[in-house]
């Protein structure tokens, strides 16, 4: 006979779980007295939202699930952000919250929050758990549906006298069955066939590359195929780190403030290869108007996605992975040098750029950040302009080096991802890029790098705005500043509070000196970069247009 | 924007039909009727959910059910022959004397049943598709509905095919 929090502990360890994040309290004080002993680390964060986001990145460095733990009631609802966040851009992480004793359910018991059903839009699944024999199952069905298919977040709700509750555990064997759930992994045969075949015949082929490519561990297959076949390639915010920043079929990201460039390619190709996208407004733009004269294959492991935002010519279902190995295996050769040359000149003619007049501009500090960690490292943002500078600037040269939350867009993500970035890969160095406003959005855990001498480095962008919307207020507001501006805040101070060493920018000299001294610091680091106070993210294609319609800024 | 009729196959889990009714919500689907109950598998249910929408929202309410892990088979059984029924209770103003010889009179032309007799009414059980049931409805009104309860449609098809889980 077991308890339920050991039957739980023992069905973690079989996943493989080394570390899971998390805040205890009162019903799930059982699960907390079996972890006291388990060869299980676990990070206790200073807010559950905290847990959520570092659950997840850790998820999304490793490519493994991710755990946090929360208490019920309050605790549970903090995770929600943290949840959707993960909902939205395919996370696999599972998400354990205690519950009110099963005979005090549905009560409005102290702390009671009925958290499978808050979380039920957020979660791929989700399991309320009134039998501590159903555990050892649920758990492993709960990992197997977080990381396979489309992955995403699971949650499992453990009432308190399930975790005490002393039962037989009797732990199934062999591999997880669900009559209703049977992701497709390999694509159907004839799609291929015809998508080749359009491959082959296509004049200005362009391939629009995303997340998926990155989950389903692509990169090296979609590289080999852009190169086959002579292919420009422009990755979504999510797919930024499939292929080399520098390589010279790279078009950068596309869309709202993608390079013009890469709009430019998709406005004129008459062949769309989407891989692992979903066709997001933040992307097409008007749709009607994005790649309007292109045939579109769209290969996604999410039927669900295909043809939700615009019809496609070839749907091809599965693994990317898979499917563009089958796609290599029997592709020919191609070559466009015309269509390549276009695309070229489009890039020289219409660089990404900014003002180099001696100001501290955040393009130069991502920059020389680049520059210094050679584009290695993990490269973890907030959301907002900071995000859009690091896609922009940050020169990324692997998949799962660049971690962000695109499709929620979730300020206070960051250093709380950043976290979890670090325990999936302990060795390499961890930035969070962040901007004053989504910085204090979860500062608090300060407390957690400095008592764990968790080693992330958190370079803020402070412009004492927020900053993004303080930009659409200018563009399209006529400059009405509606509180966005934010009272100065000087956060080497607030890190010295904690224990944690910062050092305060003011101009361009300073940057690169700052930015080693945080490198080579072995603990956690902040540096407060006091930045240009209006400078904008560019180019920018208004919210409704189409996405070769592009306010350029400046031109220097 | 034309009614489909879906024959969904779940699994008879706590919490299903709230999870079928909240995607029907959060992504912003019409249903307008849905009937759910056991069936011939003791541990699955079977919903009928009949959508209004066009066919490109219709394919995206069937890729969605599809997504959620307790739904194990759904169906587009629109375009087949099927058998589709409703049941309808109607209470209906009918004072002996007055009236209830012609309700008793419709009742028995559209094969209702009179299941409950009162002094001032009288109550009938109707099944049939819904036109049917509409067009009695409609009769009855003029002697003064008091109460009406509906099920929503069962569908199934005819002849030997069935919806079953795949295997």
């Amino acid at each position: 006979m077991k308890s339920g929090a050991k039957i739980l502990i023992e069905g973690l360890q079989r996943e493989g779980v080394e570390t899971i994040f998390g805040y205890p309290g009162g019903v799930v004080l059982p699960i907390y007295d079996e972890l006291y002993n388990a060869p299980i680390r676990h990070i206790l964060v200073r807010h559950e939202q905290a847990a959520a986001h570092a659950a997840d990145g850790f998820a999304r460095a490793s490519g493994r699930v991710g755990v946090c733990l929360a208490t019920s009631g309050p605790g549970a609802c903090n995770l929600v952000t943290g949840i959707a966040t993960a909902y939205m851009d395919s996370a696999p992480i599972v998400a354990l919250t205690g519950q009110v004793p099963t005979n005090l359910l549905g009560n409005d018991a102290f702390q009671e929050a009925d958290i499978s059903g808050i979380t039920m839009p957020i979660t791929k699944h989700s399991y309320l758990v009134k039998d501590a024999r159903e555990l050892s199952r649920v758990v492993r069905e709960a990992f197997y549906i977080a990381r396979t298919g489309r992955p995403g977040p699971v949650l499992i709700d453990i009432p308190k006298d399930v975790s005490t509750n002393q039962v037989e555990d009797r732990p199934p064997e062999g591999p997880v069955t669900l009559r209703g759930y049977q992701p497709t992994v390999k694509g159907h045969a004839r799609q291929i066939d015809r998508a080749l075949a359009l491959l082959e015949a296509a004049e200005k082929p362009v391939i629009y590359a995303g997340g998926g490519i990155i989950a389903s561990g692509a990169s090296g297959e979609l590289l080999e195929l852009a190169e086959r076949f002579m292919i420009p390639v422009t990755t979504t915010l999510m797919g930024i780190g499939c292929i080399p920043c520098d390589h010279p079929l790279n078009l950068g990201m596309l869309g709202m403030h993608g390079t013009e460039y890469a709009n430019f390619a998709i406005t004129e190709c008459d062949l769309l290869l989407a891989i692992g996208v979903r066709f997001d407004d933040r992307v097409t733009g008007k749709v009607s108007t994005f790649a309007p004269q292109a045939r579109i294959i769209h290969i996604d492991v999410d039927p669900a996605e295909i043809g939700k935002n615009k019809p496609v010519d070839v749907p091809i279902v599965g693994d990317a992975r898979a499917i563009l190995q089958a796609m290599l295996h029997s592709a020919k050769k191609g070559g466009r040098e015309n269509w390549i040359a276009k695309v070229q000149a489009w890039k020289k003619k219409h660089p990404l750029r900014f003002r180099e007049d001696g100001k501290l501009r955040p393009q130069f500090i991502i920059r020389e950040l680049s520059d210094l960690l050679k584009g290695e490292g993990i490269i973890v943002s907030e959301v907002g302009q900071n995000q859009m500078w690091t896609a922009q600037w940050y020169c990324f040269r692997r998949p799962r080096s660049w971690i962000t939350s695109g499709g929620l867009g979730t300020m206070g993500y960051g250093f709380p991802a950043a976290m979890g970035a670090h325990f999936a890969r302990p060795g390499e160095t961890v930035f969070d890029i962040a901007g004053d406003g989504s910085f204090q959005m979860n500062i608090q855990e300060l407390g957690t790098v400095a008592a764990n001498k968790i080693p992330v480095k958190v370079a803020v962008l402070n412009n004492r705005f927020l900053g993004m919307v303080r930009q659409w207020q200018e563009l399209f507001y006529d400059r009405r500043y509606s509180y966005t501006e934010l009272p100065p805040v000087d956060f080497v101070k607030i890190a010295a509070a904690y224990g944690v060493d910062g050092i305060r920018i003011d101009s361009p000299d300073g940057v690169r000196e700052a930015l080693s001294a945080a490198i080579d610091s072995d603990g956690p680091f902040v540096l407060d970069f006091r930045i240009e106070r209006e400078e904008n993210v560019f180019p920018m294609v208004p919210a409704g247009a189409a996405i070769n319609e592009m306010i350029t800024g400046g031109r220097e | 924007m034309k009614p489909h009729t879906l024959s969904v196959l779940v699994e008879n889990r706590p919490g299903v039909l709230s999870r079928v009714s909240g995607l029907f919500t959060r992504r912003g689907f019409n249903i307008e009727s849905l009937a759910v109950g056991t069936c011939e598998e003791p541990d699955l249910s079977r919903m009928t959910i009949v959508v209004i929408g066009d066919d490109a929202q219709v394919e995206q309410v069937i890729k969605q059910l599809n997504k959620l892990i307790d739904v194990v088979k759904v169906s587009d059984i629109t375009e087949n022959e099927t058998v589709d029924r409703e049941l309808a209770l109607i209470k209906v103003t009918a004072e002996a004397g007055s009236g209830r010889a012609e309700v008793m009179q419709l009742a028995d032309i559209f094969r209702a049943q009179i299941v409950d007799v009162g002094a001032k009414s009288v109550v009938l059980e109707v099944t049939g598709g819904s036109t049917k049931i509409d067009a009695l409805e409609n009769l009855l009104r003029q002697h003064g509905v008091k109460e009406l309860v509906r099920t929503g449609k069962i569908s199934m098809l005819r002849g030997a095919k069935t919806v079953k889980p795949s295997k």
